[in-house]
């Protein structure tokens, strides 16, 4: 039996009311300001476009505002918008070896081409709260330092010349880029999609699934060879002219990790790579994404699968905090008929028991 | 960098070039900067909208490892619009984000750039300008930047 | 300088109304086939375009449509720098590789074969073929019978595909594979989804 239950639109439209209120909070307070949270909660935007996987940074900050800083609700409504608009084509590659740096950093490298450029980063920091932040207070205006600009090479290419580490990424011959947004994932998946899984994948889960690499779960001995942060250009080629246009620049969080080496009897001994690159400045995300992307090299290495983190099915199918949060909240919605169908098996079961235990009783009873 | 782009803009040999150059920095003004150019534009021409402003996505990509395969890491919102002039030049746009105005604005001065007699103008008051406050953009990050970098030193411990 | 032009113009006045209209036409069209659905003259493209078949592919095309192309309209740089303009459209030379065919030279097209029937995984992932035709009163009737048809319907378009009963009834063997048909007929259009059986003869 089917029964319609209908309702609740009264109570429905009430809780949103009520939740407008309860996002605009006080009124005596100032209603923030998209350009309050673009500016001043940056990160969070930037999160919010990494795995809302939509560079947009007034559209992430609406949506964090409208989630009440909710993220995940926030990249949900990312999600959601995205999927109204029409698309007009893929970019070409980002150039990451022309970024305009904002912070740059090698762990294996002390004296790298460029320097190492801490730029606006928590290191270094006490991790102290600053009660002067919660006052309005004059803010220094950043030192400067004037000198000719200089070469930042990848360092990668640095190590890549005396072939001391693998090459870029390459992918079998022929393949064709995958895009998870236009063609349902079927595993196993090539690199291409795994890395586009993870770039728009949850900060959260990817930093753990990492931790599991480095606690023993398929160790990779990563380094941080570099990380960088900044703007690149972004270049789009259209029917109507016959040059790739530039349509701006975004910025992006660069990660390569410089994983254990590999030999073979073909092969000397090099360094593996693990690779990272996330919209925005998002440093954790990027590292964790590249010692993911490392993990789930396996199978393409030769390596034994037997971590969580090296499962590829299992890291790409629950890396997806909207399709996760979906299916978890789901719960929520009225279950009430399977639920009755439930609680009545339980019954008859029960009843079943009670019975067979009433025959036990009998023969026990009879025997004695 | 944008002094690079000015530089290609002004190449009046009407090669794509010049004109990827000058686009490359429409695109990258601000709003703001458009329409206090195009109020101040002497004879403005007719301006008819064939296409947009629309606002659309593209997909981004990057490259594994940096410099490898092609993968797709990302969307971005772009607006494009296609204007024609009452001489007839057909001017296009395309910018990152979804400012209609600045975008339709853009493809305006981008026809005007393909007109021989137009040409000066829009370099002297629309691009350059522009590209000197990209570039000083530029200069000011980079040198905060670079106030950043750490200078190494090695301290000697012990006697000789 | 006006020769290209031409390219940039003609398209929906209204993108979101017109192709709404459109579809609208289209879908009524598929879920009624052989039903003729007037359709307004809202875009302008270039020769061999038809205001029809311009609208459809604009209606449908995007940046991610692979579509083929026959002769008569691939041979147009007018048209097809139309078609690129407005839609962002794939161009593909293999058929079986195509989500839409647009078709001006119905006599001389390739067998309803050589196009993308789709996999029993997914029988979407086959060709909609776009079909240029005069109009919808032809002499030679069909019978069309299936989902979407009370008992039976006519089906009198101007021209069909060669040896179309034929081509047809294999097409319908492969289901849920198999390709779709929309004629593009003068001010109107109609449809022929795959569920449909054909045969000669009126009701």
């Amino acid at each position: 039996m089917y029964v319609a239950v209908k309702g609740g639109e009264a109570a429905i439209r009430n809780a949103h009311t009520l939740l407008a209120d309860r996002r605009r909070g006080d009124r005596s307070v100032p209603a923030i300001r998209l350009d309050q949270i673009v500016e001043q909660l940056a990160l969070a935007v930037d999160r919010v476009m990494a795995e809302g996987s939509l560079y947009d940074t007034e559209l992430a900050a609406l949506a964090v505002k409208q989630a009440r800083g909710d993220m995940i609700e926030a990249i949900f409504l990312v999600r959601a918008y995205r999927t109204t608009l029409p698309r007009f084509g893929y970019t070409r590659p980002v150039d990451t070896g022309r970024m305009a740096i904002e912070r740059r950093i090698s762990a294996t490298f002390k004296d790298l081409p460029g320097g190492q450029l801490l730029g606006p980063t928590f290191d270094y920091t006490h991790r102290l709260l600053d009660p002067a932040l919660a006052e309005e207070t004059p803010v220094e205006t950043p030192a400067r330092r004037v000198e000719a600009p200089e070469q930042t090479p990848r360092v990668t290419d640095i190590l890549g010349q005396d072939g001391m580490i693998e090459a870029d990424g390459e992918l079998p011959e022929g393949s064709e880029t995958g895009d998870l947004t236009r063609e349902p994932l079927s595993f196993p998946l090539e690199r291409d999609l795994r890395l586009q899984a993870l770039s728009r994948g949850d900060e959260g889960f990817l930093l753990g699934l990492a931790y599991s690499t480095q606690r023993g779960y398929a160790r990779s001995h990563p380094f941080a060879g570099e990380i960088r942060i900044g703007e690149v250009e972004v270049e789009l080629e259209v029917a109507e002219l016959d040059f790739p246009l530039t349509l701006g620049r975004i910025r992006v969080t660069e990660c390569q990790m410089v994983n254990q080496f590999k030999g073979s009897s073909r092969q000397p001994p090099q360094f593996t790579r693990g690779y990272g690159l996330v919209f925005g400045q998002s440093e954790r995300k990027s590292m964790s994404m590249a010692l993911c992307d490392r993990a789930l090299r396996a199978r393409e290495l030769g390596e034994d699968i037997t971590a969580p983190a090296q499962d590829e099915e299992f890291v790409i199918s629950h890396s997806d905090n909207v399709q996760s949060t979906g299916f978890v909240e789901h719960l929520k919605l009225p279950h009430y008929v399977d639920f009755q169908a439930e609680l009545d098996l339980v019954r008859r079961m029960r009843a079943e028991h009670e019975r067979r235990d009433g025959e036990t009783s009998d023969t026990q009873e009879a025997a004695e | 960098m944008s002094d690079e782009i000015l530089e290609a803009s002004r190449k009046d040999d009407g090669s794509d070039g010049g004109r990827k150059a000058a686009m490359a920095l429409l695109a990258q003004a601000t709003s703001q900067e458009l329409q206090a150019f195009w109020s101040q534009w002497n004879e403005k021409p007719e301006v008819e909208t064939l296409r947009g402003p629309e606002t659309g996505l593209v997909m981004v990509r990057g490259r594994i490892g940096g410099g490898g395969e092609p993968f797709n890491f990302g969307e971005a919102t772009v607006t494009r619009a296609t204007v024609r002039l009452g001489n007839g030049a057909v001017g296009h746009a395309y910018a990152l984000g979804r400012q209609g105005e600045k975008v339709r604005l853009a493809a305006v001065f981008d026809a005007l750039w393909q007109g021989e007699t137009e040409r000066r103008a829009v370099e002297d008051k629309v691009l350059a300008p522009i590209a000197r406050r990209l570039s000083d953009d530029l200069e000011s990050k980079r040198s905060e930047t670079a106030a950043t970098k750490v200078d190494f030193f090695t301290m000697v411990r012990g006697d000789d | 300088m006006r020769a290209a032009t031409q390219v940039f113009e003609g398209g929906f006045s209204d993108a979101v109304l017109n192709s709404q209209e459109v579809f609208r036409a289209l879908m009524d069209a598929m879920a009624n086939p052989g039903r003729i659905m007037l359709v307004r003259d809202l875009v302008n493209a270039p020769a061999p375009l038809t205001p029809v078949m311009a609208a459809i592919a604009a209606t449908l095309f995007d940046h991610d449509s692979t579509v083929w192309c026959d002769r008569a309209i691939a041979g147009s740089t007018a048209a097809m720098g139309w078609l690129k303009f407005q839609t962002g459209l794939k161009l593909t030379s293999d058929p079986s590789g195509a989500q839409f065919a647009l078709v001006h030279d119905i006599d001389v097209m390739p067998s309803l074969e050589a196009f993308a029937k789709g996999s029993s995984e997914y029988p979407d992932r086959s060709t909609t073929i776009i079909l240029q035709i005069a109009g919808f009163s032809g002499v030679e009737a069909l019978t069309l019978e299936g989902p979407g048809i009370e008992n039976a319907t006519s089906f009198t378009p101007s021209n069909l595909p060669k040896l179309f009963i034929d081509q047809w009834t294999a097409n319908r063997a492969t289901f849920p594979r198999g390709v779709d048909l929309v004629f593009a007929g003068r001010g109107a259009l109609a449809a022929l989804p795959r569920t449909t059986r054909v045969s000669r003869g009126e009701v």
